[in-house]
């Protein structure tokens, strides 16, 4: 077996018997980047010397007798999203091209201070804008199972390097599913904790009220394992949950005989002739592999004894208005700061600061600088979104649009807790479809947004949600994989996470991988 | 729900982004294909629901006003600013000239 094909759970287990020692690990990693990443374009950067000499720490540190943990000697990659001290980061836009920040996330401390190995900065939709990786300002990457389609996104590039083995497990932000959508389009497992159980210090902010960071992996089991350092309060970000931070990886492992699971009857719409039909427009989009693969998941958790339980999450279809509405407009305030004054591109700059993309330019006052640095720095998407979210706060438009967001919020949120009166878990598809084509989507926000039809009511009510792969669908002969989502109350990483588990290791296809 | 060039304007002006000419006509049609998503909202009876800003309940979080060093130096933090004097910013003149 390759190293690189390894689990974080087994590599841990390896290192810590000392079969292998994390530099072997760790260039075994940079070794199969250089060969697959041209193909995949999964990193921004790669911090080859960094990374290696994290890894030799790591080795004498556990020679020592004085190992950190499991994740001690585990090469992890980072989205580009997160602030790395002394690592360039660009939230893959031009406006931050160069950036250089002299802190680290809370995040990213934590994986260092339990001593993994970071790898380097995976590509995203710019500012997490997007579902594709399309969106990004620098390249777009490709999906592992077929390199013609998109990974998913925002953390595409997360995904996509955990299903190619560029990393043993990666970090990825989720607004609206951006860790869950690149998760299952590239059949790896995504959590997206509880709204405040992890850290948004140092990561470039979105949506205040719906940003989440969370783990991306090659099992639920890692999953865990990553949740165990990155979770728990933090002094630097006042939203953060004082609960306890439970041992996830040992909450999975329990059988799920007996355990409740909901199904929405809004998302399977099935006439009585046994016809698929759809009565609204948000959730026709349903592609029928998806619905096959999805269904034959919920019989097979049914085989494992679970209870299956039809439930209703009435305010659902609203789900989208509500995330659309909330989601810009606070994306409009967050990028207000990027006025090219204090760091990133700025009109102002002499050329030879610039970017080669980015022409120089003259502003003949402040306020020059703030439209001319924004209008050229920022990419189509972040302008969309911020004129968006402009209009719905504007005067005249707030009681409209956002205060309704705000009120319709509140039922969606209802809903879920309702739910969770009656089941100890809901399971809906990640993605109406299985990846789509590169410039398929591209230049139609709409239907883009759409894709995002099941993930995003998950955000505005703050619950915890995984996506596990569940199957594959077919397209022009290759295999395309299938993600369901796994959806728990606010604060049940480790039922969610045992539910994935339990299931993973049921339909055993974690073995099968895309051919590269 | 159909935006005027003027309106798209504005919006540019009030979010400080200038837009080149094509850009407006763009985000005219799609701005508004995204509006129209938004029509649904007023199918719900909304009476009397309260607004929901923070999802999990939390409140007024309190710590002690403490004086701790920054993680980064002043000269650390001015290493990213476009333009820079010693220890400042240069920005453009902000204050009119009296004639």
């Amino acid at each position: 077996m390759n190293l690189y094909e390894l689990t974080i759970a087994e590599a841990a287990k390896l290192l810590a018997e000392k079969k292998i020692t994390s530099v072997e690990l760790t260039q075994a990693i940079l070794d199969r980047i250089e060969k697959v990443d041209e193909k995949i374009k999964a990193y921004i950067c790669v911090t080859k010397d960094k990374a290696l000499e994290q890894a030799k720490e790591s080795d004498k540190r556990r020679a020592a007798g004085k190992s950190l943990g499991k994740l001690d000697g585990i090469p992890i990659a980072i989205k580009d999203l997160l602030c790395t001290k002394g690592v360039e980061t660009t939230a893959a836009s031009n406006i931050l091209k160069g950036f250089v920040p002299c802190y680290n996330a809370t995040v990213v401390q934590k994986l260092e201070d339990a001593g993994a190995v970071i790898l380097g900065k995976a590509n995203l939709d710019a500012f997490a804008h997007g579902s594709s990786t399309e969106n990004s300002d620098f390249f777009t990457t490709k999906n592992p199972w077929d390199t013609t389609r998109v990974p998913g996104g925002s953390s595409g590039g997360s995904a996509a390097a955990v299903a190619a083995d560029l990393c043993l497990g990666a970090i990825g932000t989720d607004t609206g599913g951006s860790i869950r959508q690149p998760a299952s389009l590239c059949g790896v497992v995504g959590l997206k904790p509880t709204f405040g159980r992890v850290s948004r210090y140092g990561v470039i902010a979105m949506a205040s009220s719906l940003d989440v960071i969370g783990p991306i992996a090659k099992t639920a089991e890692d999953a865990a394992i990553m949740m165990e350092v990155i979770a728990g309060r933090d002094r630097l970000d006042s939203t953060t949950l004082i609960d306890k931070v439970p041992e996830y990886s040992s909450e999975i492992g329990k059988e799920i005989k007996g355990l409740k699971v909901g199904v929405p009857k809004e998302y399977f719409v099935v006439s009585s002739s046994g016809v698929r039909t759809s009565t609204t427009h948000t959730y026709s989009g349903m592609d029928e592999d998806v619905e096959k693969a999805i269904k034959s998941a919920i019989e097979k958790l049914k085989s494992l004894g679970a209870e299956i339980i039809e439930i209703s999450l009435p305010h659902a279809d609203y789900g989208m208005a509500v995330y659309y509405i909330l989601q810009p407009a606070e994306v409009s305030s967050n990028l207000s700061r990027y006025d090219g004054i204090k760091y990133g591109f700025s009109i102002s700059a002499s050329s030879h600061q610039l970017p080669a993309c980015l022409p120089a330019g003259k502003a003949s006052s402040l306020r020059e600088v703030y439209t001319k640095s924004r209008g050229k720095g920022f990419g189509a998407e972040a302008k969309r979104r911020i004129m968006l979210g402009t209009y719905v706060l504007s005067a005249g438009y707030y009681d409209a649009y956002y205060k309704k967001a705000m009120q319709l919020r509140t039922l969606v949120k209802k809903d879920f807790e309702d739910a969770f009166e009656k089941v100890d878990v809901i399971v809906t598809p990640v993605s109406p479809t299985p990846a789509f084509k590169i410039g398929e989507k591209s230049d139609d926000p709409v239907q883009m947004y759409l894709s995002d039809v099941y993930t995003v009511p998950i955000n505005p009510a703050g619950v915890p949600a995984v996506s596990v792969p569940a199957g594959f669908a077919t397209r022009d002969g290759k295999k395309l994989p299938v993600g369901m989502q796994v959806i728990g109350p606010q604060l049940s990483e480790g039922r969610i996470l045992n539910v994935a588990h339990q299931f993973e290791k049921a339909i055993n296809i974690n073995n099968v991988k895309p051919s590269l | 729900m159909m935006l005027t060039r003027e309106e798209v304007l504005q919006i540019a002006k009030l979010a400080s982004l200038e837009l080149a000419d094509d850009e407006v006509e763009k985000f005219r049609q799609q701005l508004s294909d995204v509006l129209e998503l938004f029509k649904k909202i007023d199918d719900v009876d909304l009476k009397n629901i309260e607004e929901t800003s923070q999802v999990t309940g939390l409140e007024n979080v309190m710590r002690e006003d403490e004086v701790l060093p920054s993680e980064c130096s002043r000269e650390e933090l001015l290493e990213n600013a476009p333009r820079k004097n010693e220890n400042s910013i240069i920005v453009p003149k902000v204050i009119e000239d009296k004639q």
